[in-house]
This record gives C-alpha cells, structure tokens and sequence, in this order.
C-alpha cells in the first residue's frame, strides 16, 4: 500500500504540493488527472524519492521513502517508474536495457539476467527486439521496452508518467495495452494522465489535482462522469474540447 | 647527402643509435598509457564534481582543472621533481613524469568529459535511479559509456598531447625518447638528423595510438 499524507514540496519559492493525502491499495489503478502545473507528475516523483520533500511523508509498504535511515534502492525495486520521454539507455540493446538492473542491482548472473530479460520482453511483445538498439525502436516500442525494464526488478508498484504524451497518435494504442494487461494481472498502478479516456475505462479510482491539492477523487464514474467541484468541470470542459480543437486548426 | 645550404646529412650514426631510441621510445609508451589511464580514473569523478558545482570536491576539481591547463607543462613537471626535493621528498625522475603528466591529463580531461556529461540528458541518471542502482552504479554503467562516446575524439586529441608532454622527462634525466636522443646526439652533435628521426618515431606512435583507439572504439558502440 502507498500512503500518502500531507505532503509539501516547492521548488525554491514555488509551493507545488501543498498538502497532498492520497492511499493506493494493492491491486488498484489509480489515475492523476489536472492541468499541466498542477503537481500530478512531481507527485509521482516524491513517491519513488527522486524528488525530495518539505513537509509530510509518503509510506511504501510501511516504509517511508524519505526517512534518510531509508535504503531508498532497495525501496526504489519495488517501485518501478516509466517517464514520458521513454528514457531507454541509447548504448544499449533492448535485452541489454532490461537485463541491466537485474544484473548490477540484483546481482543476478549475466545468464539469468539475459534469460529475465527476454521473458520481460516477451511480456510487452517485444521478444524479437531483444538485439535492437533503442534508435531502431519506434517511440512505442521504446515505452513498451521502458516498461518492460522497470518489470525486470519485479516491482509491487509500477508509476507511470504521462508515458503516452509523447507519442504519435498511432503509437499510443500499444502502450494503453500494455498497461491494461498489467493492470488485468493484477498491478498496483500510480497513472499520470491526461487520457481522460484511459482514465474513465481502466482507473478505478481518479484523483483530480488542482493548485497543488487533491480538489476531487472517486470512481472514474463520480469524478469525470459527474463531477461535483467547479475545477473539475472547467478542466474535463476543456479537456473534450481539445481534440475539436485539433481538428479546426488542421482544418485551416 | 648533401642537404640545401651544402649541409652534410650523415645518418649512418643514427642508425647506429637506434637501439637506444628505441628503448626510450618504449619508456615514452609506457608513461603515456599508464598517465592516459590515471589521468582518467582521476578525471572522472572530478567531471562529476565539478558538474554539481558547489561543495568541497567541486572546488579541489576547480583548482586542479585551473593549475593543470593554465600553467606550463614544464612548470608542472619541475614541482614534481624539483619542488618535491625542496622538501627532501625526492622521487625518480621516472615517476615525477608520470606524475605531472597524469596530473596535466586529469586537468585536460576533467574539462573534456564534463562537456560530454554536459551533453547527456538528466533523464538518464532519473532513469537509471529510479531502477534501484546507487549513483556510482549508474555512473559506471549509463552515464561514463555514453559520456566517452560524445567526446571520444577530444580524449583521444589529449591522450596523444600527453604522449608529447613525456618529451620533458629530458630536462630531468629520464631516458625517454627524447631523453635517450638527447644523450645519443651528445657524443655527434649531430643534433638535426638525430632529431628528425625522433621526430618520426614519436609521429608514428601517436598514429598508433590513434589507429588502436579508433578500432576500440569500433568494437566497443558496433559501430
């Protein structure tokens, strides 16, 4: 279980997280929506302790991630964390990508690290791209071999970071996939998003930020079909107007 | 031979020195690889250091980097012969080359490799983080591997500078290449033709330096 409860952080003099509870059970999939801003994706960083905090705790499993007596790498094993711009080791081979924290982290055997890889590979279907570079790799086959990599370490949690943003349109279908089969196998999923779509099928809680606070959370059903705050609304207005929008100025 | 001028040229006397420059030749090769490899291992943390920008070891890399690059060879050479003597620290003059040169390349090459950091994005070490590897560890196995591919030119460019700068070892005694041509040159004084072989000698060993980087190179990124 991830316990979130009032957590600050500012950068500098700008208060991004002010004050923020928010509990993920096991086996659930939770989606962070909110404008670009609002905190969702600095909030996903604090949980894995890449960023550091001001105030409040976050417990993994009982565990607090930013207690300095923490041994945040071992921590950091079970929470596994996909970024939007993918991130895969450019000097690398898909195989190599995957089977390198098992082996340097782990210290599992070259054999037995290669032969996790490949299971992991196959998993997002990717078990033919094992001896590609990255920079052969389309943008979601590289997402796809982010995730994969972060499975490697056997995670209890994995966080994703608006990791379909940066993505051609055509690309996004296959890494939705893959999350929805991590979710059908039962993964604990912190989501980053701005699909509202995955949001309202796969989610089954969403929480909407909004200045750096929790403004509303419920099913996908309670906050984006009937939301009940004034914020909420405005945003999932614009939100559907967006693809509208795309289409106009393409238009002219 | 007669050269413009009506110099004489008389090579046999070189030839019959060549034993000798050889085996300075050699000397000249093992500093140079042994101060290629310290200067190295001591350029990269301090490229790491002087990356953070404040701190105690950001500053001792800023003092190392502004001493090795800004003053001249010669002088650095000299602190470590003769000034180390100044204190009845007395050390081969051996060992004082392959000090001064490590120390100048450590300079050069914490400079090189912090533009090559510079050039990789902060994701990576997110990334390589966020797997549950230490800092070292990500250092070692992400970031340093494709750091050396950026500025493999510029590394190679300073190895072979600090192969040229092991020339001084002949103002301490030290029978390098330049050293042992010295010596050989005394007996003739026929410094000109001695010297012109040298020359040769030193501009094939950096074309093998280059050669052998070059195909390390391509065997270590397929490429």
């Amino acid at each position: 279980m991830i316990r979130i409860s009032n957590v600050q952080k500012a950068f500098g003099s700008v208060i991004v997280l002010k004050g923020i509870d928010l509990t993920v059970e096991k086996g659930e999939l939770v989606c962070l929506i909110g404008a670009s801003g609002s905190g969702k994706s600095t909030l996903l960083q604090c949980i894995n302790g890449l960023e550091p905090i001001q105030g409040g705790e976050i417990l993994v499993d009982g565990i607090s991630v930013h207690d300095p007596k923490t041994d945040i790498n071992k921590l950091r094993s079970k929470l596994g964390i996909v970024f939007q711009q993918y991130n895969a080791f450019p000097h690398l081979t898909a195989l190599e990508n995957v089977a390198l924290a098992p082996r340097v982290v782990s210290k599992r055997s070259r054999a037995v690290a290669r032969a996790l890889a490949q299971k992991h590979l196959e998993h997002v279907g990717l078990g033919d791209k094992g001896d590609s570079l990255p920079s052969q790799l389309s943008g979601g086959q590289q997402q796809r071999l982010a995730i994969a990599r972060a499975l490697a370490m056997e995670p209890s949690y994995m966080l994703f970071d608006e990791v379909t943003s940066a993505l051609d349109p055509e690309l996004v279908g296959e890494v939705l996939e893959t999350m929805r089969l991590l979710k059908s196998e039962g993964m604990t999923m912190v989501v980053v998003t701005h699909d509202i779509n995955f949001a309202r099928e796969s989610a089954d809680r969403v929480a909407f930020l909004c200045q750096g606070e929790v403004c509303e959370i419920g099913t996908a059903e309670e906050v984006i079909d009937n939301p009940r705050k004034e914020q909420t609304q405005k945003f999932l207005r614009r939100e559907n107007r967006k693809p509208l929008e795309i289409v106009r100025s393409s238009v002219a | 031979m007669i050269g413009m001028n009506g110099y004489q040229f008389y090579w046999s006397i070189v030839w019959d020195s060549l034993p000798l420059l050889l085996a300075g030749a050699w000397v000249t090769i093992q500093i140079t690889i042994l101060a290629f490899i310290i200067g190295t291992l001591i350029a990269m943390p301090m490229a790491v250091a002087r990356q953070q920008g404040e701190g105690w070891a950001y500053r001792f890399s800023t003092w190392w980097v502004e001493l090795s690059r800004n003053t001249p060879a010669v002088f650095q050479l000299y602190l470590f012969y003769f000034g180390l003597g100044a204190f009845h620290i007395n050390i081969p003059s051996y060992a004082a080359v392959l000090i001064s040169v490590s120390f100048n390349n450590a300079g050069y090459m914490t400079e090189i490799f912090r533009g090559g950091l510079n050039a990789i994005p902060r994701q990576q070490l997110s990334a390589s983080r966020s797997l549950g590897m230490t800092s070292p560890q990500s250092f070692i196995h992400v970031i340093f591997p494709q750091m050396f591919k950026v500025i493999f030119l510029a590394y190679v460019t300073q190895g072979i500078w600090g192969m040229l700068n092991t020339s001084f070892g002949m103002l301490v005694g030290l029978q390098e290449l330049s050293g042992a041509t010295q010596y050989a040159q005394s007996a003739s004084f026929r410094t000109f033709e001695f010297f012109l072989v040298t020359a040769l000698i030193y501009y094939l060993i950096a074309k093998g330096l280059q050669f052998s980087s070059h195909l390390a190179f391509r065997l270590i990124y397929r490429s």
